[in-house]
């Protein structure tokens, strides 16, 4: 039988742990919030982008030589998977499922035997890859200093993909993260980053006009390809975050109230055991008055 | 006063502006263009330079952007700025000793990457002061 002062500090180490994990809901809830506002206020570049893409696209479909960024390279040998995770664990199935999306599609390129090289951002992802494909990982971001993610901590990461592609080390660069919903669901999300996909129903209604280009289209999608490529990855991240914070909050609640139901068969235990106890003393003092 | 333009200005972290205005002068990739209601479409590189607002005859307020672009459509006029910021919040002071900063970093680059992040922090501080110059 479970000795009393055992059960009474489980039940302690328990209480302590449900605080902790309480404590880190809170938090995450709060962070949660900041991370969703600002997702949402980058919402707006990113559309309008989108949409001065669509258009510009649009008009150019069926012409020959348009911008790499956006026709390809035209080969679809060489892939650059980029992953982006958290630098924090803690927080539910959040990496996991990232990683497992990443990893299926991976294993399903090396199958058609297609170059693959990695590039991670954030800590957790990367540690669970680099056992998979050591010898694949081109590239790692560490996002530990970032507080609030702004378009500036992007750009490490846009400058070395765009340099890398204009270096023709990768044709097709697709990009993994969980785009958020609720707190409760975040969906893993497969994005090509390069060449640029767009939503050909995106494109603004002019009412039968057509834009004037200045300078020209050329000029343009020269610098809003590469731009894009930024914005894109920038929404990503900060989607990835809100999911983050989204998934930790779902995952401390859980862990909340498991140490909760824990606790309640803990003191029920201890109560049966204190009885058990007392009522074992009881017969001894009795069956030995009986003797005399 | 006719119909006002629509006028938005955001940038990836958020929507800056959003307001309804009487004439935005753009500082296009070709040259500063005015947009009033009614405006053709036009896509638009921005060059590093002065944004203006006009309303109600009022001194127009202005704004320093960089790196982005103008769309006009039929709702109005959208800037997709990488930065902007109130001409009165430029510190003219601070950006150049940043500059200096920056100057320093490029002799001390380590690495390429380093270098090439000096310098691209070096090019974007040294535009923006070349813009203050031709407005001062």
């Amino acid at each position: 039988m479970a000795n009393l002062k055992d059960l009474r500090n489980r039940i302690a180490s328990v209480q302590s742990t449900q605080k902790i994990t309480k404590a880190m809901k809170m938090v995450a809830a709060s962070k949660l919030r900041r991370a969703q506002e600002a997702a949402e206020a980058a919402r707006p570049y990113a559309e309008r982008m989108e949409n001065v893409l669509a258009s510009l696209a649009s008009s150019m479909v069926g012409q020959v030589g348009g911008p790499k960024l956006l026709a390809g390279s035209g080969s679809d040998k060489r892939h650059l998977v980029v992953v982006a995770t958290s630098e924090r664990g803690l927080c539910g199935g959040f990496n996991t499922n990232i990683v497992k999306a990443a990893r299926a599609r991976i294993n399903h390129l090396i199958a058609e035997d297609k170059d693959v090289k990695i590039v991670t951002i954030g800590k957790k992802g990367a540690a669970s890859l680099r056992r998979d494909f050591g010898t694949r990982m081109a590239r790692h971001f560490d996002m530990s200093h970032v507080k609030h993610l702004g378009f500036a901590d992007a750009g490490p990461v846009t400058d070395y993909l765009l340099s890398a592609f204009e270096a023709e080390e990768f044709d097709i660069c697709t990009l993994f993260y969980a785009k958020f919903q609720s707190a409760l669901t975040q969906i893993v999300t497969v994005q090509q980053l390069i060449p640029a996909s767009y939503d050909a129903d995106n494109v603004t209604d002019l009412g039968g006009a057509a834009y004037d280009y200045e300078p020209d289209e050329n000029e343009i999608l020269d610098q809003l390809l590469p731009r894009n490529v930024g914005v894109q990855l920038f929404r990503a991240l900060l989607e990835n975050a809100a999911s983050e914070q989204g998934s930790r909050m779902t995952a401390m609640d859980s862990a909340t109230r498991n140490a909760g139901d824990m606790i309640d068969s803990l003191r029920t235990t201890y109560n049966r055991t204190r009885q058990a106890v007392i009522t074992n003393e009881l017969i001894e003092i009795i069956s030995g008055a009986e003797a005399l | 006063m006719a119909d006002k333009l629509h006028f938005e200005l955001v940038s990836p972290e958020r929507l800056l502006m959003s307001r309804d205005v009487d004439m935005v002068v753009v500082p296009g990739g070709d040259g500063d263009f005015g947009v009033l209601t009614g405006h053709a479409p036009v896509v638009s590189t921005l060059r590093t330079g002065i944004l203006e607002v006009h309303n109600d005859g009022s001194e127009p307020d202005r704004l320093l952007v960089r790196g982005g672009f103008a769309e006009v459509n039929p709702e109005g006029l959208t800037i997709l700025a990488e930065e902007a910021t109130p001409l009165a919040d430029v510190d003219r002071e601070a950006l150049e000793a940043q500059l200096k900063d920056a100057n320093e970093d490029v002799n001390d680059a380590g690495d390429e990457a380093q270098l090439l992040q000096s310098i691209k922090t070096r090019d974007r501080l040294a535009e923006i002061i070349g813009v203050l110059d031709l407005i001062a």
